[in-house]
């Protein structure tokens, strides 16, 4: 098929960007949309233009480094999925495809749809863990059950790949639902209990010093969730961060 | 040649580690805190070992060539964590573990450290299960265990299909909790372009800042290489895109040893290519062989009706079918290890009875799986008399349970839905079992350079077992090699910080400057993904699943013919001092075009076929590996003269005290 796109161009940090027409042909619908974008990166860099800058790593959904904006969604038209396992058979010949970098204040563009995502690791680096160093003779695994739905929903939430698509697609560029995955894992946890209510207040406290926006319970986050993080992990964390917040010493 | 001296201790097998550990020097709280550690990749090796150190109370500088620490290729990784825990009380223990991954590995391993690898696996689970690692449990809130191939006991503990997710993000969380503190710092988008030899010690390396391009000096007083593997150099594999072996290749020329790199491991169950677009392959868990049975059409003309369309899988009866993993290996039937399991596909679609359009596909069937869970629904529920339908309904539910996020990234990929026709799969490449020679200690044979996980060649001999490199990752980055680098760094206590402004360092950040150079000034017409696919395709056809001695002998000379025309035609846009991806891969490629003679060259010498190494020449009357104990007992560990392909082999004989060896069966 052949398709146009128009793709956010922009050379550097403080560069000045552009959405920029490239029309590709033979594209087949077996391709996943990143292959397309390697096969227009083939020819530009043979025609002696700039390749696109994009990020990708494992191309298969898990490692949460693509992050393109297209046609107006965070990881395109397809739900649950991540941009590298979009596939070009969801498209149809003579399309005109918008790509675009993340867009939000807490995510400068590094350049072209290249964005610095490098505040989550600092919410995480804030709060998002268990204080307990590597031993060689902690208690045995099974020592303490936990109830397996507690379990499996610390698993929903701890599925989070960090990708940043919950922030994109959110009009107030809030990081609620990324925080609150990891809030929520570590709540329904008996390992993460006892610092539940510092962990809450701390990555909060950090998720505000980055810029991020606050939350209006509009849920596009859950809807373009690639890993469908539910909302009620947000519930959870506003209701861990009010109870730290009303018994802070 | 000489003869390489791994330092195991003495001891029978069982108290090696335990004396080992009770008997190296420590460091002091207060003398830690002047010992500079770099670790290079944030993967579970890496993340784990920076994490530890930092505890510790060494200062400690963390690389990543990703956006960030959290997306290190472990996290892709699905199946599970091997530990001998014997929850299930199906007779596992340290010795079977030991045993099952020594066999497994075709007895080219070293034998210590498998044992160790066994000894500490338990650890591993109750460290991650007291980080939040939300693991798979049963309806008792206890872990669940499921079983992998290669073994007759379920040892392998799981979180749905995200198992290395999970325990990367455990040790990502416990990373950045020393980030947080100060402890760690963080240098994410950096890849390191060489190693610094001061001394005849690693002390520092050179890094590219990727998204500056400046080039920055990192001095330490040890070096942690824990990159993973190399497996792109087949262009075509699982590995992400970025994996490549440029750090640990930058070492080998630096003076560490280069071990067993012929010994890649090809991952029987994987998506099939789909065109020459294909940018990677995705690998579909081995823990679907517990539940998939696996088959080809037993008559080749249902095979050619099914190449040309006009069959599917499911219009061949089930007396027509070739089940042939249960034919061919009645004990372990589809649970054989992986390289068994590939080859066995190899041969039927060799042969003609691939069930897609070019013939490389087997199918990987659920029917019988889904029709026994749901029968054992029905009974759990009561429902009487069961419908078929109602049977599958049940039955898809259980399976969707285990396995859903596999088969949903299935049809992502092929567009078609394996609920309903049998999924295809195909061998691909996955994981290397050689890489840098590393002593017991994990010290390479570069003083205070340690290589840790798929980085290194220690504990998988010529085939790795399921679920075992997530275990041998956080193995040695949790409990190995934090206990053995105080040894080396005892020395160091007064040596104060490692100044980056002398003669090496210099030396080292010019010649990294000078090939950055060379690659713009080439002025090429082809991109570099161009020779890139050209040497994977080189790779797969003569250093692949089969290799003769011919077809590698040919391959080294393709190999140079590619390498000569990389560096005369090879064109890298932009400029070196910005975020530029082409220069990155530029890099990379130019190093796997050295690498990959080496395999060859390996391949070559190593005239025998083990595990992953298959070499036609050498193979039993039933198409096995067939071993050659008496003249290739050894590691091959190749050093570095100054040119590629005229690398000199030293040898590590393998002893083996604890086991006998014999010939691998699986039948």
């Amino acid at each position: 098929m052949k398709l146009t796109l128009k793709i956010w161009r922009q050379a550097g940090p403080d560069a000045k960007g552009a959405m920029v027409d490239y029309p590709v042909s033979d594209v087949s619908e077996d391709m996943s949309f990143l292959e397309m974008l390697d096969v227009l990166n083939d020819k530009l860099v043979r025609e002696g233009q700039q390749p696109i800058a994009f990020d990708h790593d494992c191309r298969e959904g898990i490692c949460g480094a693509c992050s393109l904006f297209i046609d107006g969604r965070p990881h395109g038209p397809s739900r649950h999925i991540t941009t590298c396992q979009l596939h070009m058979r969801k498209f149809k010949d003579g399309d005109v495809i918008h790509v675009e970098p993340w867009r939000a204040g807490a995510f400068p563009v590094i350049k072209d749809l290249v964005v610095d995502r490098g505040a989550f690791d600092r919410i995480q680096a804030a709060g998002g863990f268990v204080s307990v160093n590597t031993m060689g003779n902690l208690v045995d695994a099974n020592a303490q059950p936990i109830p397996k739905l507690d379990s499996d929903k610390a698993f929903d939430a701890a599925a989070c790949i960090g990708c940043g698509a919950c922030v994109a697609a959110c009009p107030n560029s809030s990081a609620m639902l990324f925080v609150a995955a990891k809030v929520s894992q570590y709540a329904l946890l008996p390992q993460g209990r006892p610092e539940a209510k510092t962990r809450a207040l701390n990555m909060v406290e950090q998720m505000d010093t980055e810029g991020f926006g606050n939350c209006t319970n509009i849920g596009a986050c859950e809807i373009e969730c690639p890993k469908d993080i539910s909302l009620e992990n947000i519930a959870r964390l506003n209701r861990e961060y009010l109870g730290a917040e009303l018994s802070k010493e | 040649m000489s003869i390489l001296d791994a330092k195991v201790p003495a001891g029978p097998i069982e108290r090696k580690w335990s004396e080992h550990k009770d008997h190296i020097r420590l460091v002091n709280p207060a003398n830690k805190r002047s010992i500079d550690i770099i670790v290079v990749g944030t993967g579970l090796a890496g993340a784990s070992a920076a994490a530890s150190l930092a505890e510790m109370g060494y200062n400690v500088k963390s690389f990543c060539y990703q956006d960030s620490s959290r997306r290190a290729h472990s996290i892709a990784a699905q199946g599970g964590i091997n530990a001998a825990k014997n929850y299930p009380n199906d007779g596992d223990s340290v010795y079977r573990l030991f045993y099952d991954t020594l066999k497994g590995g075709d007895y080219r391993s070293r034998e210590a450290n498998t044992w160790r690898l066994a000894e500490v696996s338990a650890s591993i689970i109750d460290q991650c299960v007291a980080q939040g690692v939300p693991f798979a449990r049963d309806y008792g809130g206890l872990l669940d265990n499921r079983s992998f191939g290669g073994a007759q006991v379920s040892r392998t503990f799981y979180a749905r299909g995200q198992t290395g997710q999970q325990l990367l993000l455990g040790a990502y969380s416990a990373l950045m909790r020393q980030v947080g503190k100060g402890k760690v710092k963080m240098y994410d988008r950096h890849e390191m372009l060489d190693l610094v030899v001061v001394e005849g010690k690693a002390r520092g390396i050179i890094a590219r800042n990727l998204v500056t391009g400046e080039l920055e000096r990192h001095g330490a007083h040890a070096v942690l290489l824990c990159t993973g593997g190399y497996g792109n150099v087949f262009f075509l594999s699982t590995n992400a895109m970025g994996s490549n072996v440029t750090a640990a290749w930058k070492a080998h020329k630096r003076g560490a040893y280069m071990a067993n790199p012929c010994y890649t491991q090809i991952h029987p169950t994987c998506i099939p290519v789909s065109g020459d677009h294909q940018s990677k392959l995705t690998l579909m868990s081995e823990s679907l062989r517990n539940d998939g049975r696996i088959w080809v059409p037993k008559k080749l003309e249902d095979a050619k009706a099914i190449q040309e369309g006009k069959k599917k899988g499911s219009d061949i009866a089930e007396d027509d079918r070739d089940y042939y993993l249960e034919r061919r290996y009645p004990s372990f039937g589809n649970l054989v290890p992986r390289d068994v399991a590939s080859r066995a596909a190899k041969e039927r679609c060799d042969a003609g009875f691939g069930v897609n359009r070019t013939g490389e596909a087997v199918y990987l069937d659920f029917a019988s799986a889904i029709e026994r869970y749901g029968k054992m629904e029905a009974n759990v529920h009561h429902v009487e008399n069961p419908s078929p339908e109602k049977i599958r309904e049940l039955g898809m539910k259980v399976v969707s349970e285990k396995y859903g996020n596999l088969f949903d990234m299935y049809e992502n990929i092929v567009g078609e839905n394996p609920y309903v026709h049998a999924m295809k799969i195909y061998p691909a490449v996955h994981y290397t079992m050689g890489g840098l020679w590393v002593d017991y200690n994990l010290q390479s044979t570069v003083p205070g350079m340690y290589v840790l996980g798929e980085a290194n060649f220690s504990d998988h001999g010529a085939n790795r077992l399921g679920a075992s490199a997530l275990m041998q990752g956080l193995a040695d980055g949790y409990f190995i090699l934090p206990y053995t680098i105080a040894d080396y760094v005892a020395s160091d206590i007064r040596t104060g910080p490692i100044k980056t402004d002398t003669a090496e360092f210099v030396e080292a950040e010019k010649s990294v400057r000078e090939r950055i150079d060379k690659f713009f000034n080439t002025k090429g017409s082809e991109p570099v993904d161009h020779f890139h696919k050209r040497l994977g395709k080189v790779m797969w056809e003569k250093c692949g699943m089969a290799r003769n001695a011919k077809g590698l002998q040919e391959g080294i000379e393709e190999i140079r013919k590619i390498r000569d025309d990389f560096w005369a035609n090879v064109r890298v846009p932009g400029k070196p001092n910005e975020l530029n991806q082409e220069l990155e891969k530029a890099g990379r490629v130019a190093d796997f075009l050295e690498l990959g003679e080496l395999m060859c060259k390996d391949a070559l010498n190593r005239n025998e076929s083990c595990g992953g190494h298959f070499r036609e020449e050498y193979q039993t009357e039933e198409g096995e590996a067939l071993r050659d104990d008496e003249n290739f007992a050894y590691v091959a560990a190749w050093e570095w003269t100054g040119e590629p392909g005229k690398d000199v082999m030293h040898k590590e004989e393998l002893k083996f005290e604890a086991l006998k060896l014999s010939q691998r069966s699986y039948k």
